[in-house]
């Protein structure tokens, strides 16, 4: 699969505009990318949690999507795919269907982390044939900004607030990839918006089209969430990679491969300073907090390199 | 050519399955409905089904998978039990909200807590308002038959609402019975191909499922899924009048035993009928005027038909397997009353809880339900009308 | 066989919404106008693009049309000018404007 930036803008859309997502929103520019996966020709269902994604893309009678697409609930987004690969199965099976389908779910943190971790799991242990998208903005963005196990460690949320006696979230995020990788399913990879996109239009045509169970993990920031100046979302997404606070890798068939090691490593709070919710953690005498911070970050990342490192 | 043979209701209703061939069958196993999928695997091991079998992680997924696969155009079902129902009660709302003919083998248990295995209706009677048509057995022989016709009617164009096919757990589950099965190619010839309008893998046109809806239309939608239920008993009658065109037997809305001219009735449904219908033979013997109506369609609620049956009725008892906690009685006792005030009937009704977790009701019960009617009606007042049959005082 | 949305304004009546809510056919969002939010809009110098595309994958709203490898003018119609396109671009051909 050699890689052609231009070929993969040049094939046609296939997440509509006229959707209700805010302005800037990390999420859709996650889909859109991811979507470009698909080869031309090969047609999709598209099944999504419930969601931002889900209320702004499908508020009837408008659909962005030019695949078919369906929503079921919050949690569910999982099982409710591999009801649609099984029918897909089961009418090849009996000659009814010629055309080639792929199965694309689309999840928020939320619905994938959290409430719908059940239903992903088994999705991904019955080795279903479906690429499961997380587009991770670290918080349950839908209700308004509270915290999920996905929400890092100190962020000011509307359920974990700073005050007198808080510093925001006091735990520190789950790590999915790792839990999804550790499924033992084909394929798993982490990954976030960076130059021309190619880690993520690579990524996405391999889980798309690597046979059985795929999870894609999509560090997709939120203007509103994270308090940002929207037109910077590039900048904090490369902030996110060269701080090794969202690294970039993938799981093929249990051998973890690192695609990106920053040739300086930069400190956490260059990712975090841009961002409002960790905005009291630059009030004078907090400075422990981002050390502690840091030194998250830091054993997460030689966890990772140490992973690697053994294919 | 029927066959005669000996199984029990979760077989019967494996059987039919096996005769339906269905496309997509999620399961997850709970006590009493685990055989249904348990005998379905073994077709599936035997290559005498083309069903893709999905053995889910919960009850939750299973709905939801049955949900995916229906959208996606293929013919689905589920089966399960109390807290597995009670579990995916938020998919049975969408099931039915999106208009999908899907079928659900249900097995009645009580509800935890505390956790009990044995029969009554609470599962079923909480999910009466999901929008699913509930079609209810008295036996083995009803379960498999309402089996057969179930895609019939959900699958109907004027219909297209998820079902949901009763039985009483253990009690018939479990139990053995007589029975007749209809040939394979009998069900096949009666049940047909699936012909979805719109579905998700349909090459010519996408579809999407699922919107969000604002107010301006949430209400509109609602209203135009009720229509769908409006055409059920319409429906029910028709498909049951061709099945009696094949089997030799005969389903309405619900059954009149023995109510020609009663003027004492108890109204129920479920296993325990059959124990009712012992009772009414015996007082029936002794001269007494007594009959049952045996609630066959319970959603929708054929109230109409159910108060012109009961015309003339001096009182009735009505009898629900499960409790309401409304102070007054359980929800077949509520769809009745209103249905005889409705009617105008002067009849006097009383309202029995009874059989929940399991608990047996004998002959010699009902006929003191029977007792209990003579003397209201002597005394022209039903008295307390929530009452418990068979309590320890 | 696809649905006509013309119909299903927020005026319709129940009978005439669609069975079950499903749209049949895809991407009629494309008849929702959000080009109406936005207070900024992106302004394209065509003179100063080299073609190079990195503004096309980062918009949120698909608001870029590219075709045969090279991108058109912007869906004025859709843009909700976030302004991330402006700061994606290297070569300055692109710029915000008061609407």
């Amino acid at each position: 699969m050699s890689y052609n930036f231009k070929e993969t803008m040049s094939k046609p859309e296939r997440l509509a505009p006229g959707h209700r997502m805010c302005a800037g929103c990390g999420g859709t520019i996650a889909v859109r990318n991811v979507l470009r996966g698909l080869h031309e020709g090969d047609k999709a269902v598209i099944g999504n949690a419930t969601g931002c994604l889900e209320v702004s893309t499908f508020t009837y009678p408008y659909t962005a999507w030019e695949d078919s697409y369906i929503h079921n609930a919050f949690e569910n987004a999982g099982a409710t795919l591999s009801g649609v690969e099984g029918a897909y199965r089961v009418l090849k099976r009996k000659g009814k269907l010629d055309e080639t389908y792929k199965f694309i779910t689309f999840g928020g943190d939320g619905g994938t982390y959290d409430i719908g971790f059940q239903s992903l799991s088994g999705a991904m242990e019955r080795n279903t044939d479906m690429v499961y998208v997380c587009y991770d903005n670290g918080a349950y963005m839908n209700t308004g900004i509270q915290r999920s196990s996905a929400t890092p460690m100190y962020a000011d949320t509307t359920t974990t607030p700073v005050g007198s006696a808080s510093n925001g979230k006091p735990q520190n995020r789950k790590d999915l990839a790792a839990i999804i990788a550790a499924h033992d399913i084909p394929y798993v990879a982490q990954t976030t918006f960076i130059g021309n996109f190619k880690d993520l239009h690579v990524k996405s045509e391999k889980a798309i089209y690597t046979p059985g169970a795929a999870f894609l993990n999509i560090m997709a920031p939120c203007p509103r969430g994270w308090r940002y100046n929207t037109p910077d979302i590039m900048e904090i997404c490369k902030l996110g990679v060269e701080t090794c606070y969202w690294p970039l890798f993938e799981v093929v068939e249990g051998k973890w491969i690192l695609n990106y090691e920053p040739k300086n490593k930069l400190p956490v709070e260059d990712f975090l300073k841009p961002q409002g919710r960790f905005k009291h953690l630059f009030k004078k005498g907090n400075e422990y907090l981002i050390e502690e911070f840091q030194r998250e970050v830091d054993r997460r990342w030689e966890e990772l390199k140490f992973r690697c490192s053994r294919g | 050519m029927a066959k005669r043979d000996r199984l029990s209701g979760n077989e019967a209703i494996a059987i039919a399955l096996r005769q339906i061939n269905p496309d997509v069958f999620p399961a997850f196993p709970i006590t009493p409905s685990t055989e249904i999928p348990q005998y379905f695997a073994s077709f599936v091991a035997n290559g005498q089904v083309d069903t893709e079998f999905i053995p889910v992680e919960s009850e939750h997924s299973s709905m939801s998978a049955a949900i995916g696969a229906s959208a996606a155009g293929a013919r689905s079902l589920t089966a399960t039990s109390s807290c597995g129902l009670a579990y995916m009660w938020e998919e049975l709302y969408i099931a039915a909200s999106n208009r999908l003919p899907l079928a659900l083998a249900l097995v009645n248990r009580a509800l935890s807590g505390p956790i009990n295995i044995n029969c009554d209706h609470s599962d079923s009677m909480g999910a009466r308002d999901a929008g699913w048509i509930q079609i209810y057995a008295e036996n083995n022989q009803e379960a498999y038959d309402n089996m057969v016709q179930a895609y019939r009617i959900s699958e109907h164009k004027d219909v297209r609402l998820p079902v949901m096919i009763c039985q009483d757990g253990f009690i018939t589950s479990h139990a053995v019975e007589n029975m007749e099965l209809l040939e394979d190619g009998e069900v096949k010839e009666f049940v047909g191909e699936y012909e979805p309008e719109n579905y998700l893998l349909n090459p010519e046109c996408p579809m999407a499922v699922g919107p969000y809806s604002i107010t301006d239309y949430y209400m509109e939608a609602k209203r135009n899924q009720a229509e769908g239920m409006k055409h059920v008993e319409k429906v029910v009658l028709e498909v049951a009048e061709e099945f009696a065109g094949i089997s030799g037997r005969k389903y309405g809305l619900f059954e009149a035993y023995r109510m020609e001219d009663a003027e004492y009735a108890v109204v129920m449904i479920g296993s325990a009928a059959g124990t009712t219908k012992d009772a009414v033979d015996q007082l029936r013997e002794q001269g007494e005027k007594v009959g049952l109506l045996k609630i066959r369609l319970y959603r929708p609620f054929p109230a109409e038909a159910v108060a012109k049956a009961l015309t003339g009725v001096k009182a009735v008892a009505v009898m629900d397997r499960a409790e309401g906690y409304t102070n007054h009685g359980g929800p077949l006792g509520a769809d009745v009353m209103s249905a005889l005030y409705r009617a105008r009937s002067q009849a006097l009704a009383v309202n029995y809880i009874y059989g929940l977790g399991g608990r047996d009701v004998r002959v010699e019960d009902m006929e003191g339900v029977f007792d209990v009617l003579k003397q209201i009606a002597a005394d022209g007042d039903a008295g307390e009308t929530y009452r418990y049959l068979g309590i320890r005082e | 066989m696809a649905t006509d949305i013309t119909r299903l304004g927020v005026k319709a009546t129940w009978k005439d919404l669609t069975e079950g809510m499903v749209i049949a056919g895809a991407g009629t969002s494309k008849e929702f106008n959000t080009g109406e939010w936005s207070t900024d809009k992106p302004v394209f110098t065509e003179e100063k693009c080299r073609q190079c595309l990195l503004c096309t994958p980062v918009c949120p709203d698909s608001c870029i049309p590219v075709k045969d490898g090279k991108r058109g003018g912007f869906d004025y119609d859709h843009c909700k000018g976030c302004g991330i396109c402006v700061k994606a671009c290297p070569f300055g051909a692109i710029t915000m404007e008061g609407v």
